[in-house]
């Protein structure tokens, strides 16, 4: 076993859903994926309170002026190594929000991102095939 | 002593980033401070830049859970500059898709309250029922949320005849379903404990803060636009005002379900009296002038104004969400009740940051409870509950 912290992570990822700034939908299908139909629970997929407690960070939505020094925040209180992944088109780059004065740009200028599912909102389905290739990738 | 217990802006309790200062003597909360914008993405700039036909994909992304009532209400105020009315058919299908985008919301909405005060399973069998309804937008339109059905002159998508019998397979199961909710936490002593006289909103309050929706109907005020100002199939179908005159979380929630009863009503009328037809007409050019739409949101009126010079761009586009005053209202609805209640009492208007944050920016806080804490108390006081009752 040669790290032990990657060995848990690949186990049971726990996850910590940041939302920057997004339109809800993405956030509504993650909790979704924990209700009866999807309940990724049973592959000890858990989603917890505190970034603190997180193997993977879920972000949703385009990154602005208010809310970047905060995700970033939340990034480095992360303990790695830690997965990132982006769930919806906005965080493959910035959507249809290119245009505005508020959003600072894409994702990967400021987080490494190790998986991005596109789809607005991805289905869950296809969110659970991320998260798999993500973990197939360690 | 007063002491300062943050809420957010990234925590366990919110979908969406925004920040609450709640201010506490003890366990009482004195005071509310609260801090949005951190959603905010310049929609109503970047609609000034898209042509007539492109905004209603950008509004309907202004928020997720209400997709269908932005461009709703923009579709209705670019018809209100052109004056142009929608096809029969159109207007049904706009209003069957509304009706249905109502039930999804306060479903939503219901599984995470009851989430709030620890009854999981509330949350996992409301939203059981949620999802054959997502199934059911996929199927008309193609997407589970974003549904892309308005458009400028009508519909941009027909409901086919052969789908009819599978949106009324789901209503009975509904209806059937939507009754046993109804009776369990109608029934239920310790959910009644934790909602009934928690968070009340007095009428006069409640016009006082122009509150909207079910948080003014809750609180005895009348007040919806598909009622007082009916557009499209609203008047032409038979359903109640659904008004209760307590103020507490219990009477919001009493209003949520009752209402997905009358928009079962709704949507099995329109089906019935469904007209044959086109369902678009066409729009050659928008005249210069100004137009508004109104609509009834899930959580309230939404309300879009337009200003067109002619050009195949709107000037200015203005958008009004209804938790921007639903929200404010918290301040009255918190003070005097416990930190345990806070986080029922501050979800209980059905917040919406996303269709909110368009203009705000203020300080961010110190921490010193952490999210998790909070969610603990909520359920710890639901647990005492129990324990009183099973006594």
């Amino acid at each position: 076993m040669a790290n032990p912290r990657l060995w848990g992570l690949k186990k049971s990822p726990w996850v910590f859903h940041v939302a920057a700034a997004s339109c809800n939908n993405c956030d509504i299908e993650i909790l979704d994926l924990l209700t009866p139909r999807w309940d990724i629970e049973r592959f000890g997929i858990v989603l917890v309170g505190s970034p603190r407690h997180a193997d993977a960070l879920l972000v949703t939505g385009v990154l602005n002026r208010k809310n970047l020094p905060r995700v970033l925040r939340v990034y480095e209180q992360t303990p790695k190594p830690c997965l990132v992944i982006g769930i919806g088109t906005c965080t493959c780059h910035t959507h249809m929000f290119e245009s505005s004065y508020n959003v600072v740009g894409p994702y990967d200028k400021y987080l490494p991102i190790d998986v991005y599912i596109p789809g607005c909102p991805p289905k869950p389905e296809s969110m659970i095939m991320g998260v798999v290739k993500a973990l197939k990738r360690l | 002593m007063k002491r300062i217990v943050p809420i957010g802006p990234y925590h366990p309790l919110q979908e969406e980033p925004e920040f609450f200062k709640l201010i506490v003597e003890g366990e009482k909360v004195v005071d509310l401070e609260i801090n949005i914008g951190y959603n905010h993405r310049g929609h109503e700039f970047i609609s000034q830049t898209l042509t007539w036909d492109q905004v209603p994909f950008l509004v309907e992304r202004i928020c997720g859970i209400c997709s269908d009532s932005h461009p709703y209400a923009y579709v209705l105020a670019v018809e209100d500059i052109a004056h142009i009315t929608a096809p029969p058919r159109a207007q049904y299908i706009r209003t069957i898709i509304g009706e249905l985008e109502r039930i999804h919301s306060h479903y939503l909405w219901l599984g995470l309250a009851g989430h709030f005060i620890g009854y999981n399973t509330v949350w996992m069998w409301v939203w059981r029922y949620r999802e054959p309804l997502l199934d059911l937008f996929e199927l008309i339109m193609g997407n589970r949320n974003h549904y892309a059905i308005n458009k400028i002159g009508g519909a941009r998508r027909d409901i086919l005849p052969e789908d009819y019998p599978k949106i009324r397979e789901y209503l009975d199961l509904l209806e059937k379903k939507n009754a046993m909710f109804t009776n369990a936490i109608l029934d239920d002593p310790v959910i009644r404990g934790r909602l009934e006289n928690v968070g009340v909103l007095t009428k006069e309050d409640a016009i006082a803060y122009a509150v909207t929706g079910p948080t003014a109907r809750g609180s005895g005020y009348a007040c919806d636009v598909r009622k007082d100002d009916p557009y499209d199939a609203y008047d032409k179908v038979d359903w109640d005002e659904i008004v209760f005159e307590e103020g507490d979380v219990l009477a919001k929630a009493k209003v949520r379900l009752i209402e997905c009863n009358e928009s079962i009503k709704i949507v099995r009328q329109c089906l019935k009296n469904m007209p044959e037809g086109p369902i678009e007409t066409r729009v050659d050019e928008i005249p210069s002038g100004e137009g508004i739409g109104r609509h009834e949101a899930p959580r309230g009126e939404v309300f879009h104004y337009v200003r067109s010079d002619g050009s195949n761009m709107p000037v200015r586009h203005k958008v009004r969400a209804p938790s921007y005053m639903n929200i404010a209202s918290n301040v009255i609805a918190v003070k005097g009740y416990s930190i345990a209640d806070a986080a029922l009492v501050l979800a209980a208007v059905d917040p919406c940051y996303c269709c909110t944050d368009r203009t705000f920016v203020y300080e961010n806080g110190k921490k010193k409870y952490s999210g998790q804490d909070l969610l603990k108390l909520s359920w710890e006081k639901t647990e005492k509950i129990k324990r009183r009752y099973k006594k």
